[in-house]
């Protein structure tokens, strides 16, 4: 006989803790062939307002830290990752119908992509900072800084390359993040939140909601303690209008980071490029501080 | 201390010639003055000129205008041509430079000594800077990844205010000129003489027509002009609710936009603070301009047991203070810009009283004619009054008080804005805590209200969005990112 194996719950990933939804929902997440894969939990305006705070309260220490150890919880992470690779590759090709060929070179990817941001953490200020030279006594110097809680809107259908390629860098720059997953691909997210459950990654630093993006994407986008938007995962969902988004954002002035047009509609970036240095720069406020010199 | 009396000492008028009327410059050359109206001196109420509101169509003709100069001319043009162009700017507006002083007093308001003094020489050597980077932009540090070179957006629309008319079109025109794109630029309703002046300048310098086009105009013009289908980006100073409107209406387009709004920003003072250079400091952080400045010290933050101290030394040199002629080359104070800005401070200060502040000014003899208001202290004020909360945008100091560092923090972040703060200490590793703490784009310590082309200006939260100045005052005017890949940051 064979063994009846032991499936997940697949659980949302909100201050370092995986609740249920609290509206108590779930939906259907089927394979690119579409089989039944899980029930993932369907996160809801109360899911996401609960992660804006659980963002907000990591917010401190995480932007405060120094950023030799956001490199080294990121390269951690990497690790993690790693010894996880096949369990990725399964639900990556599941995900994304995929061949295991394909999977792995996509999560392969990603691994590298998280090792390429915890090699940053500690040279953003050196790249994007610098001395002034003022006409006048005066030390003057720029610097980046996080912005804050940054909502992201995760790629829907690049499911572990795709998120961390948005993820990686909103936390490389010490900010904190209320990630809403691919609506229809969100079981890598799932797993993914396990990783950073166990690489040190502070609770609340990273926050997945799995939800229908249409649902979930106007409370994030108009939440007045998130400082920032990532509207990436506009591309390819349903019923999502990025216009509204983007004007919802203005109401604190969000910083927005538009989606990639392609004829004026959102499309999905490619995800193998060089990712250079957009997402950092998007997530950082430049601070200057005066002081005069003098005996 | 005793005030000494001085003799008058005005500024001659007579380097200036302010035309009856004037039209709008479009495509290098002014066209007929139409729909005019008055722009006045708010010192004395008297007209000292007639200007255009530019309509929708106009608007349109100068973003033609700036249209082909970007793809004829100004875009393909190398980019050590282009800063020679702004050197040649730099160097008739030092020519020019008292000239442009006093026609920015008279239209303004603020005391010749600080046209004089600041200014026109920023404004100058904003230019002077941008035009060095013209040919050098690769160096700029500003690509995605390495090897992209930035490029311009092309047509640029620019809403300045009031404030530092002259100053806010140098931050605008000069990076947006040396990173390649063309301008339309619209001053703000009370203040457009310096800008139809400078547009003399950009003839004088045989500046291509078109690349600088000047509209003039109420908030209307302003509108059309930000909603324009073929503005490539915005850059606006001014209110934090126009700044949100802006950002409303180029939502889901590909317009880009830099934003530079509101500020309530807190000067902190310590107890260890060197008492007197804090006074001047406070002094200048929120009397410089008459407080018509968005990142003025407007929230005095004083540690509790040197409250009475410098609050007592504050009224003090405040008494010393000279309001009246800005004309006058020994003026600290001219007078607010216009009507509806003496009325709204007046109304901001009449409920801070109401909520329960002390309302104290210094015994000055104000002029009959124009816009006028006496330096302000407001002491007794807490967090929730309006005083402490709302921008005033005048000479109006709200006293508060903490006991901590981390209170001091708590209070000056309590806000929605975030350009500005000051901090006053002697404590070097205080200075760099609460300047890490602190939610501001700029911090200055132990000093306040300081300005250079080399230093980028912008805020967090809702004071704005991008920087002005600096390196990274670039990188609101060029495109850099492979558009395939990344996203575009608005």
């Amino acid at each position: 006989m064979t063994r009846l194996d032991v499936r997940k719950t697949y659980k949302l990933y909100i201050g370092g803790a995986f609740p249920r939804s609290e509206s108590g929902r779930t939906y259907e997440v089927v394979s690119a062939k579409g089989e039944f894969l899980a029930n993932a939990a369907m996160g809801s305006r109360k899911d996401v307002r609960d992660a804006v705070v659980a963002a907000r309260g990591a917010l401190a220490k995480w932007s405060g830290a120094t950023a030799y150890n956001r490199g080294q919880v990121l390269y951690r992470v990497a690790e993690v990752l790693e010894g996880r690779r096949a369990q990725f590759i399964e639900e990556v090709a599941a995900s994304e119908g995929l061949t295991p060929r394909a999977a792995g070179a996509s999560v392969d990817a990603a691994i590298d992509r998280v090792v390429w941001y915890a090699g940053w953490t500690d040279k953003i200020a050196q790249v994007l900072g610098n001395l002034n030279p003022v006409a006048g006594p005066f030390f003057n110097v720029s610097a980046p800084e996080p912005t804050g809680v940054v909502g992201v809107l995760a790629p829907q259908t690049s499911s572990l390359l795709g998120l961390v390629s948005v993820v990686a860098p909103v936390i490389a720059a010490g900010n904190t993040a209320v990630v809403v997953t691919s609506a229809s691909r969100p079981l890598p997210a799932v797993t993914f939140s396990e990783v950073l459950a166990t690489s040190d990654v502070p609770g609340g630093v990273v926050n997945i909601v799995t939800a229908q993006t249409a649902e979930v994407a106007t409370w994030l986008a108009a939440h007045r303690d998130v400082n920032a938007v990532d509207l990436t995962g506009v591309a390819g969902a349903d019923g999502v209008d990025w216009a509204a988004l983007e004007r919802e954002a203005a109401g604190n002035l969000k910083r927005v980071l538009r989606p990639v047009l392609s004829d004026g509609v959102p499309v999905e970036p490619d995800w193998t490029a060089d990712p250079g240095l957009t997402r950092i720069r998007a997530f950082v406020e430049t601070k200057t501080v005066w002081h005069p010199k003098g005996l | 201390m005793p005030k000494f009396e001085y003799a008058p000492a005005p500024e001659s008028r007579a380097i200036v010639r302010i035309e009856k009327s004037y039209g709008l410059f479009i495509d290098g050359a002014f066209t007929r003055p139409k729909a005019t109206f008055p722009t006045i001196n708010p010192a004395d109420e008297t007209v000292l000129a007639e200007v255009s509101q530019a309509g929708p169509k106009d608007v349109d003709k100068a973003v033609a205008a700036a249209r082909r100069a970007y793809e004829g001319v100004w875009g393909r043009m190398s980019g050590a041509e282009r800063g020679k162009y702004l050197f040649r700017i730099a160097r008739i507006l030092q020519e020019r430079a008292r000239e442009f002083a006093v026609l920015e007093t008279l239209d303004n308001g603020k005391p010749i000594k600080e046209t004089r003094d600041v200014d026109v020489p920023i404004a100058a050597a904003h230019f002077f800077y941008h035009a060095g980077w013209a040919d050098k932009l690769e160096y700029a540090g500003l690509s995605a990844s390495g090897a992209d070179v930035p490029r311009p957006h092309g047509v640029v629309g620019q809403v300045i205010p009031w404030n530092f008319p002259l100053l806010m079109l140098a931050w605008k025109i000069a990076p947006a000129l040396a990173t390649g794109n063309t301008v339309v630029l619209k001053p703000a309703e009370t203040t457009p003489l310096t800008a139809l002046l400078f547009a003399e300048v950009c003839q004088q310098a045989d500046l291509p027509a078109g690349v600088v086009n000047i509209v003039t105009g109420d908030g209307r013009t302003g509108q059309a002009l930000v909603e324009h289908p073929d503005v490539d980006k915005i850059a606006f100073t001014g209110s934090t609710e126009v700044g949100k409107a802006i950002a409303r209406s180029i939502a889901g387009t590909s317009k880009k936009a830099t934003l530079e709004l509101g500020g309530k920003a807190a000067n902190i003072v310590f107890d260890d603070a060197p008492i007197d250079q804090a006074v001047e400091g406070i002094i200048g952080g929120i009397f410089f301009n008459q407080g018509q400045v968005c990142c003025a010290g407007s929230r005095l933050l004083v540690q509790e047991n040197v409250h009475d101290q410098v609050v007592a030394k504050l009224k003090r040199r405040l008494a010393t203070l000279r309001v009246g002629d800005p004309m006058d080359k020994n003026s600290d104070l001219g007078a607010i810009n216009s009507k509806a800005q003496l009325d709204r401070i007046t109304s901001l200060v009449e409920a801070g009283v109401a909520e329960g502040a002390e309302r104290w000014s210094p015994e000055c003899a104000l002029p009959a004619k124009g816009y006028w208001f006496p330096p302000t202290v407001l002491t007794g004020v807490s967090q929730t009054h309006r005083v402490a909360t709302e921008e005033i945008f005048g000479p109006v100091l709200s006293v508060l008080t903490f006991r901590t560092p981390q209170e001091a923090v708590a209070k000056a972040n309590n806000t929605a804005y975030g350009l500005s703060a000051g901090v006053w200490t002697e404590k070097g590793s205080r200075i760099l805590w609460m300047a890490d703490q602190l939610r501001a784009g700029v911090v200055w310590a132990n000093t306040f209200n300081r300005f250079d082309p080399t230093s980028p200006f912008g805020g967090y939260k809702e004071s704005g969005y991008g920087r002005e100045g600096g390196r990274h005052g670039l990188e609101a005017y060029v495109t850099t990112a492979p558009a395939t890949l990344t996203g575009a940051v608005r």
